[in-house]
């Protein structure tokens, strides 16, 4: 029997420091900083069998910290109504922490109150985009005159990559098949990076979207928003970022990025699920069409037809997701706190000590970029010969809870000749212990399932 | 032993690398010589991934022949190897017998006591009972024989 548990320790990693870029205050977190910032999430106190809990899947939903946690129960306690109705003072408070919300959204991520649309997540926020553009095709919706830039014909071109969540995909893929629109993508290089060198030939007059992710969920890579948004402008072509893995843990400015469209998840970023994101350019916003109608987002109402109010309101059809926005406004608070550019350095550094040290170790393949290049707290690892579900029991037994399989990627796996990878993604919470606790254990795997014998 | 030890058994890591019965007999439910009839399924898990293309070769009340091709974790294609193993030569009713006792053992969370008379080596496949979001790996080889000897049957019927 295989019960010999106490795996080889990998070699000592080396990391590269962390220079904070120009500009940027030089304040770093370090491990006892991350230590503190930990004891304020409770989650992270529990154990799993007799092991501690050592959390480095965030990428899928992020842990919440005490602060959010409590500011959803006094939101809830004290003064939760239903909001832009009714005239008592719950409801008046109720509104008045809602448009708070939206306020502390707006700022965080650089844009106006009037850009940031509720939804119940990044996914539904693409395909806001996506059904609001059928409606400008259909001419329905509210799609006025002004709304004829969203309209798409047989011929048009949506442009995305083969790196895309499939959040970011197929929404893309229907809104083709209801338009007669074409879909091209940007391809990747063997190490699952985007081929920037295409984007010049695959952008041309016909190209009407350009949506692209700026965080890859499965390599880590930072992409060059700068490059798709000028390749776009060049055409007059419209942009939507896919900004669920960079808004939680990069400084994010949506005005200096000069993006059309951008969509995030609220339970990414420290706060509930049932809360996203979509920005939208101000005058965008105010020609889009709707998606979903019915109440809340109207003005007046016949028996034959109906008004709608202004943007953002006019997407908010139905109750909305009070307390998970006033929760989410708290995660935003607690982020600030720590400040935004901090924790892009703490997990830049400890994204590296991951690259270097998954790359110390026979036998695993490292997906994205290489040791020392750009990349976020993440790594997708390939152990050969075990099959990525293996891979995480044996961590999981060990307390150490990453994600396994193709992370909503498909193509990009098929791709990399893959069918799943083995992710370790973390946050502001994590140390280098964590990581150096999860190499520990990787370094392991090929040896529990004698893939040498 | 630990509860990981009792998963990953030496009898499912062995067969997980050996693979008995992987690569098809046939690419379709045409009964090859030998057979009087033959049936294939196709099984899926999205959460997961793991695939497995089942043939399932019938010759009167006896499987003649199992084989397969897949892709998936250690305990999906150990569990595909096993009953390849055990499958041909095994009359129809035992093999039903068999895939039930399987099933039940998986669905126990370690609380029903396998025969191991009729099951042989797929009582290693106890330990996985323990571990639930692993069911479906250890259970997807043997739903797809089962549904694949339905098609056969009906195509002889
Ligand atoms: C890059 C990326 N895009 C989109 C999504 C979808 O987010 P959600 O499921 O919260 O809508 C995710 C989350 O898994 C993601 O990582």
């Amino acid at each position: 029997m295989h019960s010999d548990s106490s795996p080889d320790r990998p070699a000592p990693v080396v990391v590269p420091s962390v220079v904070p870029a120009p500009g940027e205050p030089a304040g770093v977190l370090d491990d006892e900083q991350a230590r503190e910032l930990a004891a304020r999430f409770p989650v992270l106190r529990r154990t799993v069998g007799d092991k501690p809990l050592v959390y480095l899947d965030s990428g899928a939903t992020s842990q919440r910290p005490e602060a959010v946690l409590s500011a959803e129960q006094t939101f809830l306690t004290q003064s939760y109504a239903a909001v832009h109705r009714g005239a008592h003072t719950l409801a008046v408070e109720a509104t008045d922490a809602f448009e708070d919300a939206r306020r502390t959204v707006a700022q965080f991520v650089g844009a106006e109150e009037r850009e940031v649309v509720w939804t119940s997540n990044a996914t539904e926020a693409i395909n806001l985009v996506t059904y609001a553009m059928s409606n400008a095709t259909a001419g329905s919706n509210g799609a006025g005159p002004d709304s004829r830039r969203f309209a798409l014909a047989p011929g048009d071109e949506i442009l995305v990559t083969e790196s895309e969540h499939h959040a970011n995909l197929v929404p893309w893929q229907e809104l083709c098949a209801r338009t007669g629109a074409t879909l091209r993508w940007v391809p990747v290089d063997d190490d699952g990076l985007l081929r920037m060198d295409t984007l010049d030939d695959l952008v041309g007059e016909r190209t009407k979207v350009i949506a692209f992710t700026h965080v890859s969920n499965v390599t880590g890579a930072v992409n060059n928003v700068a490059a798709f948004v000028a390749a776009a402008k060049r055409v007059g072509a419209l942009t939507v970022l896919d900004a669920c893995q960079s808004v939680p843990h990069l400084p994010v400015d949506f005005h200096a990025l000069d993006v059309d469209f951008a969509a995030f998840s609220g339970h990414k970023m420290l706060g509930p699920t049932g809360i996203g994101v979509l920005y939208g350019r101000g005058e965008l916003l105010d020609s889009l069409p709707t998606f979903l109608t019915g109440g809340s987002m109207i003005t007046s109402v016949t028996m034959e037809r109906s008004e709608y109010l202004p943007a953002p309101t006019r997407f908010e059809a139905g109750t909305q997701r009070i307390s998970q926005a006033v929760a989410l406004a708290a995660a935003v608070r607690f982020l600030t706190d720590v400040g935004m550019d901090k924790v892009a350095a703490w997990e830049a550094h400890l994204g590296q000590r991951l690259a270097v040290g998954v790359s110390q170790l026979p036998g695993v393949r490292l997906v994205g970029p290489r040791p020392g290049q750009e990349r976020v707290g993440l790594a997708s690892v390939s152990v050969e010969g075990v099959h990525s579900h293996d891979v995480g029991q044996l961590l999981d037994v060990a307390g150490v809870a990453v994600r396994v399989g193709h992370h909503c990627a498909q193509p990009l796996h098929r791709r990399l000749g893959l069918t799943a990878t083995t992710r370790a993604s973390t946050y502001l919470y994590n140390t280098t212990d964590d990581v150096d606790r999860f190499l520990e254990e990787l370094s392991g795997v090929r040896r529990y399932f004698r893939v040498d014998d | 032993m630990s509860a990981l030890d009792q998963m990953y058994q030496d009898v499912i890591l062995d067969h997980s690398k050996r693979r008995i019965g992987e690569g098809l007999a046939a690419p379709d439910e045409s009964p090859l010589e030998g057979e009087t009839a033959a049936g294939c399924h196709h099984e899926y898990n999205p959460t997961c991934g793991d695939e497995i293309l089942v043939r399932v070769g019938v010759d009167g009340d006896r499987i003649s022949s199992l084989s397969w091709q897949g892709d998936g974790c250690s305990i999906s294609m150990a569990a595909a190897s096993v009953l390849s193993e055990m499958a041909p030569g095994t009359d129809l009713g035992t093999l039903r017998i068999q895939i039930e006792e399987f099933r039940e053992m998986l669905r126990s969370r370690g609380n029903h006591e396998p025969d191991e008379e009729l099951l042989g080596d797929a009582v290693a496949f106890v330990g996985v009972s323990r571990f639930v979001a692993r069911v479906k790996c250890a259970a997807l080889a043997w739903v797809a024989t089962e549904a694949a000897l339905t098609k056969a049957l009906a195509e002889s019927a």
